[in-house]
């Protein structure tokens, strides 16, 4: 185990001084000179024809600088490609898959398919004159047949999303391990339905442009949470070459998932601002972001769960279907994840998964926070409660004798990751983190006790259980830069793009422990194409596992060449030196070699002072390419009340017991689950998008779609264990998604617990008061 | 009377005479024309709280005001509050206990916390989760924004404020 | 979200409001604190070619009891009602569920006419008026008058209102010793627009329910009062048995369904919060008289 200086401390974070002062950079806050500034035209129809826009009036309003239909940017932009549309080659050698995913247009060209897409480009010299503009646009849209639900969309005779896909389907997958299912032990069959929810970060998407005409160059700045595959996209469709167009995420409030993937608009502010030869701006509003950034969740589970009198799990079958909404950016991201990760921490012998993904007429569906975790983590934690009430034994009882245990591990799963690799669970104790966590609720046995007494006064109350594991740390490769300055300064450079995960601290600290530097001492540079030359970015709970390990190997190839220099300045055997603080030593004494030296040593030309034979300058680059995830894992638990008056939910207490290895910065560990459960909970009792049949969307605005406030998060107490990763030197998993896991599982099932007197069952991810109020309502006296 | 109009007003302590469109809403103004971008903005509907600024010494959204409407008054914004001091004891416990992630709603969440310990002397944790209610934030889950406030709140230096305050200025509590 | 073009106006005085109003009618729109109405213009869901501010009329706001009446200016601040001692002593059912409205930010600017005015069905202010049988006085180029709450307010967003008139005024009874009132609602989030809420003033003769009024609002024709319940408990003493009877009887209004609640579900809340509010109603009742 990596035990440092720095990594384990819960040091406060570089990034506060800025942020709370006012004084960070978002998107929206850059502000360049003759700045032109980007509106959508938007559909008001779920599926329409496009006869014809007119845009004349439009582009007569003062203060209008262009106005751009599709047909307008064909000439010189083409669709764009969701880059995970296509599975690692991996993956589909082991999966049985008929994949199909329709393009994504830049903009609508003959059809709308979902309320706010864009279907024209709006320029102007000011946000309020652009939505002035916007009115006076006059689409002649022909009203289509309006696909509203996943199943129906699957029936024939069904209206068409995309031509392309029969039956609107775009995707499908099966995976099968094990021999079959005996007939002769007990079955529970269900549907599961997860209901559509989304991301909602504070601050919404935004796109600024800049065109350099000296350099034929261009810069965009974009809340995004992957800079590189930004460049690279917007790259290919202006025909630069990468070195030519440089991303960069200031910084970014929020992402959770929903800025993880490449936007049209990241492409045609870029355009813009070539093709005007101006600054271009583009800052959604939240109305836009809630009927266009991408959806998540939404689908439906057809599961059944086959296990013998004694509770042991025999199979796991699950069919689901995937409501994509109108294009499919991620491609079948989430789904896979779901295969990879709804047998839990479970024993589970035979497994059957298939899936389909269909197109409907709503905002395409992409990952958010968790991607598929929680998704099937509600199908098989609501499975296991099933079997306990079938049983008559306690849902606990159930877990505990389905885990897989410490002695078992590595684990082999038999199902394959997301990126092809098989599954092995690489070290844990899943027993033990349920135990932690209901000893932290006071005791599974105190709590019947609890509620057999307040069941006899008329209080409902229940436990909910969520054990889970988690893949983290996903490849392809994440990079590092590490560099000494002239002036013996330290910067590095890595791929992840920060959106409130304290990146520029944990990454110092990580830095600081391989140099025995003090992270004051260090600059850490994030989110910028211009500062590294290859990256993947900040999704999946990836980036302190991945840039972490590619920080510590270039460290490692510069520390070596740091040493030699050192070596060579005392006139001595480089295995006689060490760096102690900062400093090149002979091992046992005080004074040594500054970095500051040590560069200027390096340094190329007349004063330089190397071994002979060295390459000049103090910089390495290295990858970390991990060969698969590793496994973070966890429980939450919690105790919830439903009012017997009202059928509203009270969260007494919620416990998370967490393990992701080596924790770099507790209090942000900490910050990040607490984060995710506040989510899982919003997710399960406030958020819920809901379009009508016509696929008008209902929850456009804050009022409509509801996040939690200060007062309704429920004390939640957080235990970590730490079993290092067998995977990456430092022994690092990630956490940034582990916290929104659990809440559906615990919340539902703590719902059907307290409510077992009246056989009150829930299998939709969204809470019905009402449901439960008629149920209450129902009850005897 | 259309086209522009003139405002003078006060922004973080220093006299701003400007020309402006009746529409121009209170939260561009600072942030377009004066350059002011601690202000947030997240809704431009009222709900989130992150734009929110002092408007004459209390707490209020800005995007829901016209910057034609300050003419004749006071605002402060994150930035002229960090300038003199006046919110860094809930700086410091902000950073202290981690109770930003983001940082985008974290303005708004610090005035609505300085304009709520203003107002209410002694609160019980019930009242500032109530008043921290105000504004919304989707990273952090709050508890630390919570223990923040907590501890500001009990501090000699606000009680002592809060106190003072006149007796239409402070809010009983529930 | 930025709001259609509009030509703005800040009169000083109330007159020089009403000459405006008079002049443009319905093309007009006051605009108090603007926490209602900016959204909508934000949305662009509503538009006006005018827009009247009347935050720089300082003789609109104030609070005065005069004669047994609390008289409150259309333009004060639900800030400045929940600091005030004099309403919550006059008029405890108005400081009450002033609380209720929104968030601290959002009470620094709103209005007690503007709330009126706007009548979203969901506002408290509605109900607290129908249970106190308030006033509200209208004023135009014209003239003033008086209307009681209940005519004033005539369904979602809608009211008495001419297009050249402005709400100026708010008058309430002061509250008399022998009153216990109530008030609760059930909402999403703390802040949040009511599902249901509940406003009740009993007025004891003795230990009897000489006058009761029980309003709920968050029905989709916003506050009215529940005459079926008031009648459950109205020349009675106050009993558990009654209150259940009201409860029952409430629970049976007509009510809509919408994205945050069933209509089965709003008529059980309201059932419940008046059970609830009328429960602490009990608990209150000044003691009879020897």
């Amino acid at each position: 185990m990596k035990t440092g200086t720095f990594i384990g401390q819960p040091m406060r974070r570089k990034e506060d001084r800025r942020l709370l002062s006012g004084k960070g950079r978002y998107v929206a806050d850059i502000q360049l000179p003759r700045m032109v500034h980007v509106a959508f035209a938007r559909s008001s129809l779920a599926h329409a024809r496009i006869r014809g826009i007119d845009v004349a009036h439009a582009r007569a309003l003062p203060g209008v600088v262009a106005v751009y239909t599709a047909k307008d940017l064909a000439v010189h932009l083409g669709p764009i490609y969701g880059l995970l549309t296509t599975p690692p080659a991996p993956w589909r050698k082991l999966v049985e898959h008929d994949i199909s995913i329709p393009d994504q247009p830049l903009i609508a060209d003959e059809k709308v398919r979902y309320v706010g897409e864009p279907y024209a480009v709006v320029v102007a010299e000011s946000r309020y004159i652009a939505e002035d503009a916007l009115e006076l646009i006059e689409p002649d849209l022909e009203p289509l047949s309006v696909v509203s639900d996943p199943i129906e969309a699957m029936q024939a005779g069904s209206a068409k999303v995309h031509e392309s896909a029969t039956n609107n389907v775009v995707a499908r997958f099966r995976f099968r391990k094990g021999d079959g299912r005996p007939s002769s032990l007990r079955r529970i069959r269900r549907r599961f339905h997860n209901h559509r929810i989304l991301a909602m970060p504070i601050e919404c998407r935004g796109v600024v442009a800049e065109y350099d005409s000296r350099g034929d160059a261009i810069t965009l700045w974009s809340a995004t949470q992957i800079v590189h595959w930004v460049r690279g996209e917007v790259a290919r469709q202006l025909h630069l070459p990468e070195s030519r167009v440089r991303c960069i995420a200031p910084d970014v409030g929020g992402g959770f998932g929903v800025k993880g993937h490449v936007y049209c608009e990241e492409i045609i502010v870029s355009f813009l601002a070539r093709q005007l030869a101006r600054p271009a701006a583009w800052i959604e509003d939240r109305h836009e972001h809630l009927l266009n950034s991408t959806h998540s969740r939404d689908d439906i589970h057809d599961a059944e769960i086959v296990f013998d009198d004694q509770g042991a799990i025999h199979a796991l079958k699950d069919d689901l279907i995937f409501d994509s909404g109108a294009y499919t950016p991620s491609g079948i991201a989430s789904l896979a994840n779901i295969a990879a990760h709804i047998c839990g921490p479970y024993r589970i012998p035979n497994f059957e998964f298939g899936a389909t993904a269909v197109v409907t007429n709503k905002t395409p569906n992409a990952p958010y926070r968790g991607t598929g975790r929680p998704e099937g983590s509600f199908v098989i934690e609501r499975l296991i409660d099933l079997m306990a009430r079938d049983l008559a034994i306690d849902p606990v009882e159930v877990r505990q004798r389905n885990m897989i245990q410490a002695s078992e591990m590595p684990y082999k799963s038999g199902i394959p990751y997301r990126d092809g690799v098989p599954i092995i669970y690489d070290g844990g104790d899943y027993p033990k983190s349920l135990n932690l966590a209901l000893q932290a609720l006071g005791g599974v046995n105190e709590f019947r006790k609890w509620q057999k007494q307040a069941w006899s006064e008329g209080r409902y109350i229940g436990l909910g259980v969520a054990c889970y594991v988690e893949g983290t740390g996903v490849g392809p490769f994440e990079s590092a830069t590490v560099r000494i300055n002239p002036g013996g300064d330290l910067v590095v450079a890595t791929g992840a793009c920060s959106s409130g995960q304290g990146h520029e601290t944990v990454f110092a600290q990580v830095t600081a422990d391989e140099w025995g530097l003090k992270p004051d001492d260090i600059t850490v540079q994030l989110s910028d194409t211009g500062l590294l030359a290859a990256g993947f970015g900040s999704v999946a709970s990836r980036s302190a596992v991945t840039s972490s390990a590619a920080i510590r190997k270039a460290s490692a190839v510069l520390r070596a060449k740091v040493l030699a220099i050192g070596a060579h300045l005392l006139e001595c055997d480089v295995v006689d030196v060490e760096l102690r603080e900062g400093t090149v030593t002979l091992k046992g004494v005080p004074k040594g070699i500054s970095l500051r030296e040590i560069a200027r040593a390096a340094y190329p030309g007349w004063v330089s002072d190397r071994p002979q034979g060295m390459p000049g300058g103090l910089e390495a680059t290295e990858y970390f390419e991990p060969k698969t995830v590793t496994w973070a894992y966890g429980t939450h638990a919690g105790i919830v009340e439903v009012l017997a008056d009202t059928g509203d939910v009270r969260i007494h207490k919620y416990v998370v017991a967490h393990d992701a290895g080596v924790l770099i910065n507790p209090m942000i560990a900490n910050g990040q689950i607490m984060g995710g459960v506040c989510q899982g909970i919003g997710g399960c009792l406030l958020e819920k998008v809901i379009y009508d049949a016509q696929g008008q969307n209902l929850t456009g605005s804050l009022m409509d779609y509801l996040i939690p406030v200060a007062a309704q998060m429920p004390p939640i107490e957080i235990l970590h264990t730490e079993t290092p990763s067998p995977q990456n030197e430092l022994g690092i998993k990630g956490l940034g998604e582990g916290g929104v896991v659990g809440p559906p599982g615990v919340i539902l099932n703590g719902v059907c617990d307290a409510l077992r007197p009246l056989g009150f069952e829930i299998n939709q991810s969204s809470f019905s008061q009402a449901d439960v109020v008629a149920a209450l309502t129902k009850a005897p006296a | 009377m259309s086209g522009e109009h003139k405002i003078e007003l006060t922004v973080n302590g220093r006299k701003i005479g400007a020309a402006v469109s009746p529409r121009l809403l209170l939260s561009d103004f600072l942030r377009d024309t004066l350059g002011l971008t601690g202000t947030h903005i997240g809704c431009e509907h009222g709900i989130c709280g992150a734009c929110t600024i002092l408007f004459d010494g209390q707490a209020a959204r800005s995007c829901l005001l016209f910057a034609v409407q300050t003419d004749g008054h006071e605002i402060w914004t994150i930035e002229g509050l960090s300038e003199t001091g006046a919110i860094a004891d809930l700086q410091e416990a902000f950073g202290k206990h981690h109770a930003l992630q983001c940082g985008y709603c974290t303005p708004g969440m610090l005035i609505a916390a300085h304009d709520f310990l203003n107002t209410h002397s002694s609160p019980s944790s019930e009242a500032i989760k109530d008043g921290m209610s105000a504004v919304l934030c989707r990273c952090t889950g709050y508890w630390n924004i919570l223990a923040a406030v907590s501890e500001v709140a009990s501090s000699e230096h606000r009680r002592m404020k809060a106190a003072e305050a006149s007796s239409t200025s402070r809010i009983a509590p529930s | 979200m930025k709001p259609a073009p509009f030509e703005y106006f800040s009169p000083k005085t109330t007159k020089a409001a009403l000459e405006l109003l008079a002049a443009h009618r319905s093309d007009a729109r006051i605009l108090a604190g603007g926490q209602s109405l900016v959204p909508l213009l934000n949305f662009r869901i509503a538009r006006f070619k005018y827009l009247i501010d009347i935050n720089g009329i300082p003789e609109l706001a104030y609070i005065k009891l005069e004669s047994d009446i609390l008289r409150i200016g259309a333009l004060t601040r639900y800030r400045a009602i929940e600091t005030s001692p004099t309403v919550a002593d006059a008029a405890p059912l108005l400081f009450e569920a002033t609380k209720w409205v929104g968030h601290l930010p959002i009470r620094t600017r709103g209005t007690i006419g503007g709330s009126l005015a706007h009548a979203d069905p969901a506002a408290e202010y509605a109900a607290v008026m129908l249970a106190l049988d308030g006033r509200v006085v209208l004023q135009s180029e014209k003239g003033a008058r008086t209307l009681d709450a209940g005519d004033f307010i005539q369904g979602m967003f809608s009211t008495a209102l001419a297009a050249d008139e402005m709400l100026v005024e708010v008058r309430i009874p002061r509250a008399r010793n022998n009153q216990v009132f109530g008030f609760e609602e059930f909402a999403r989030r703390p802040g949040d627009l009511a599902v249901m809420g509940i406003a009740v003033r009993l007025d004891f003769d003795g230990d009897r329910v000489e006058t009761a009024r029980i309003v709920s609002l968050g029905g989709q024709d916003g506050a009215c009062r529940i005459p079926e319940a008031e009648a459950e408990i109205q020349s009675r003493p106050l009993s558990a048995e009654r209150i259940e009877n009201a409860s029952r009887a409430a629970s049976d209004i007509d009510t809509h369904a919408d994205i945050h609640a069933t209509g089965a579900l709003r008529q059980h809340l309201c059932g419940t919060l008046v059970r609830r509010v009328l429960g602490r109603a009990k608990e209150a009742q000044p003691s009879p008289r020897a």
